[in-house]
């Protein structure tokens, strides 16, 4: 037994640390959230050069065939910098739909293309965990017609797209069909989602039934944990720095007891999260009968405990935190948005409670 | 990352198993706060004999002499729990005073000592916390005069659970009085059967005593008593309490407590209803297994970096805060269940769990307190976890 990084393992997570890095600071964000999208295509190409985008994806297809686990690694980093790249959807989340028994043709055709970045794929799932008045989709004689809203990468004008109507997995190609994506404005300018209109497009089955549904969205919710995981933790070490440097009373405010002991209170609630996002990520790879459970766990508590910590971390920094000049908000919101998106706490507890058999079975 | 046990893994662990279902029967049920039972100690000797308890302690004291491996020492821990089987005899000698020995013991004292405790045949106490030196335990006041070849004992400690039949005590004095604090204290093992000791029951919140106080008039204690070096008692003691801070969280102890918590709402009904069914009973229960699984797997993480003689430090410094908070969370959440019923406390045909979860809730309370405080916690968190700075000196130390 070994609950720790493999060699490789640490060397794929500092790798793509330092990329993100190397491009990809508050300023940058600043101006990215101001409306220049520049960030957004470095990071992809960048992404891109390092093979990232087919981490997930078969070897056969083109990918490096890895699993939930790395995929977990990656969101870490990008959770941590607040970087608005593609992921959840396009990199975990469709090519696992996409690689599922039953739809290889769908995976020999867009897989490759998908893991060499000359695609990008965006899902419109959200209507699955949450279905809105103002929101909805139908197929009628193999066409999709609808609104699809809070769909995850749709910001690169993503060639495919993934949808579920009526428990069967549907991909859209947008080349062909008559697709509208605009985004909507959220709190988080670090991960755009958009809505997606489809009118009366031609849809092609990926393949059906509850458990890969269950599976992809699994997936995407381990994911949205780990890069809460890396949000958290960068929110953490900013305020323990902040409080070291920042001085009243003729002291570094760091240390007061009341501000060391808010600190230590973030430490302890997020140190055992790293553990339950990575036994939950290696459960969608290794352990099929714990790996629904892990999911919702792994979703749901970290939502509640990055929530807290992006609260009281902002409070450790004082004034400054409530300012835009530290832009420590970015970490604040890519939280709020993380916590709500594919099913927020309440939802996802409901399901592991459900999943247990526990309550009355609907 | 690899869950895989490993074959090694595995076979030890069908070892164990196949020695709990021989010998359930032999194994005493009872866990006797008190003195052990003639059972008791056979069944000690039994554990020792397979390597069950007192695993890696050498063999020429008494122990069953195998190399640290902490995976092992998982497994059997983990198989015992799951048969519902004692483990042995758990107590502050076998867990804080045998490896505080095997560190920094002489010959000697190992060889008086080590075999008789870890077999049951002496229950030792443990004298460290005083009325006026809680947190700040290096201000400890229990002083022990030179006087030929013993010390004279004067003083009080308090919170010592089991001295009231406790054989021996090991235990903080301040044999330097004129030395800076954290210098001045040795650390001695006293026969409690010594002229002087008197030990009073303090009762609790709980309405039991389950601590003493323990007083000493002109206690005599040989020289020879003392364990380490005269005057660095608080390194000897700093030793031990790293043994002790291991103990309390236990995250195994949380997953217990949940899976009764579980069974107590499968079977209590409220308005025809069982508690399982309730949707806020359960978004509360699947909050508190989020937080038991995590502190499980935190567990783990912190096992394979023992394992591979690396320090989790993070992940050790937060058990004892965390999963003490936990413990209490998850008892006052049945109390919670069983609503008013949860606060019977004593005979009562309306009574569903025979004030178990109240003891706990209480009880549990004094252990967030107790081994050092959660307020101690978090300094020590922020300490040596995450580098912030101590107290400023002017108000660290106040001249007397």
């Amino acid at each position: 037994m070994e609950f720790a990084l493999s060699e490789e393992q640490e060397i794929l997570s500092e790798s793509v640390s330092k990329m993100i890095e190397s491009v990809c600071d508050v300023d940058i964000i600043r101006n990215h959230s101001g409306g220049d999208k520049e960030l957004r295509n470095i990071l992809k190409d960048q992404f891109v050069e390092m093979g990232l985008p087919g981490l997930l994806i078969p070897e056969e297809y083109g990918g490096s065939g890895l699993g939930v686990f790395e995929a977990s690694l990656v969101a870490e980093q990008i959770g941590k910098y607040v970087a608005p790249v593609l992921w959840v959807a396009n990199s975990v989340m469709v090519p696992i739909s996409l690689s599922d028994k039953g739809s290889s043709d769908l995976a020999e055709k867009w897989l490759p293309q998908i893991a060499k970045g000359e695609v990008s794929a965006c899902i419109a799932i959200n209507e699955v965990i949450g279905s809105r008045e103002d929101a909805g989709l139908n197929i009628e004689k193999g066409k999709i017609s609808g609104t699809s809203i809070f769909a995850l990468d749709g910001e690169h004008e993503p060639r495919i797209i993934v949808t579920v109507v009526d428990n069967n997995f549907y991909l859209v190609d947008t080349k062909e069909e008559d697709v509208e994506i605009s985004e909507i404005p959220t709190i988080d300018s670090t991960r755009p989602v958009s809505e997606v209109i489809f009118n009366s497009c031609k849809a092609e089955e990926i393949s059906g039934g509850k458990e890969i549904i269950d599976k992809v969205i699994d997936a995407g919710r381990v994911v949205l944990a780990a890069d809460m995981l890396g949000t958290s933790d960068s929110m953490l070490k900013k305020a323990v720095e902040y409080s070291l440097e920042r001085k009243q009373f003729n002291r570094v405010i760091g240390s007061f007891q009341a501000v060391k002991h808010m600190c230590a209170e973030m430490a302890a609630e997020l140190e055992p999260c790293r553990s339950l996002v990575w036994y939950s990520a290696y459960a969608q790879d290794s352990i099929p009968e714990e790996s629904r459970l892990a999911a919702c766990h792994a979703k749901a508590h970290l939502s509640e405990v990055a929530h807290n910590l992006a609260r009281i971390a902002t409070q450790v920094h004082g004034g400054m935190g409530f300012t835009d000049l530290l832009g420590l908000h970015y970490w604040f919101k890519r939280i709020g948005l993380a916590r709500q998106i594919l099913g927020g706490p309440e939802r996802v507890r409901k399901e592991a409670a459900e999943i247990q058999g526990f309550g009355v079975q609907v | 990352m690899d869950l895989n046990p490993g074959p090694e893994y595995q076979g030890f662990r069908d070892q164990v198993k196949s020695f709990l279902n021989e010998n359930s029967q032999m194994a005493g049920r009872a866990r006797n706060p008190a003195r052990p039972s003639k059972d008791e100690l056979e069944w000690q000797k039994k554990l020792i004999e397979k390597g069950y308890s007192a695993r890696t302690i050498p063999t020429e004291y008494g122990g069953y002499g195998a190399e640290s491996d902490v995976l092992k020492s998982r497994i059997i821990s983990e198989e015992f729990t799951e048969a519902n089987i004692p483990l042995g005899m758990a107590n502050q000698g076998i867990s804080m005073l045998v490896p505080t020995l095997l560190e920094l013991g002489t010959e000697e004292q190992k060889k008086d000592w080590i075999l008789k405790t870890i077999k049951g045949e002496i229950i030792w106490c443990q004298g460290y916390s005083e009325p006026g030196s809680g947190s700040d335990l290096a201000s400890l006041q229990t002083k022990a005069e030179d006087d030929g070849n013993d010390f004279v004992i004067n003083g009080q400690k308090i919170w010592t659970s089991s001295a009231q039949f406790s054989d021996m005590m090991f235990c903080l004095v301040r044999t330097e009085p004129d030395a800076p604090k954290h210098k001045g204290i040795s650390y001695i093992l006293i026969d409690m059967k010594t002229p002087g000791i008197d030990v009073r029951p303090l009762m609790t919140m709980t309405g039991h005593a389950e601590f003493n106080e323990v007083f000493f008039t002109d206690v005599r204690v040989p020289k020879t008593n003392i364990v380490g070096n005269r005057g660095e008692g608080w390194y000897v003691a700093n030793a031990t309490l790293k043994h002790e801070r291991g103990m309390l969280g236990d995250p195994n102890q949380a997953a217990t407590r949940l899976k009764e918590i579980v069974d107590l709402m499968n079977v209590e009904t409220i308005n025809g209803e069982k508690l399982i069914n309730n949707p806020v009973h359960l978004d509360r229960l699947m909050r508190l297994q989020g937080r038991v699984l995590s502190m499980s797997y935190n567990s783990l993480r912190s096992l394979t970096a023992s394992h591979k003689g690396l320090d989790a430090k993070m992940g050790k410094l937060i058990v004892k805060l965390n999963g003490c908070q936990l413990n209490h969370d998850l008892a006052g959440f049945a109390i919670d269940l069983l609503g008013e019923l949860g606060t019977i406390y004593g005979l009562s045909n309306h009574d569903h769990d025979s004030g178990k979860w109240q003891w706990r809730y209480m009880f549990d309370l004094g252990l967030i307190i107790g081994g050092g405080t959660a307020q101690i916690q978090k300094n020590i968190i922020s300490e040596i976890g995450l580098g912030m700075p101590r107290e400023p000196k002017p108000m660290l130390e106040e001249k007397k």
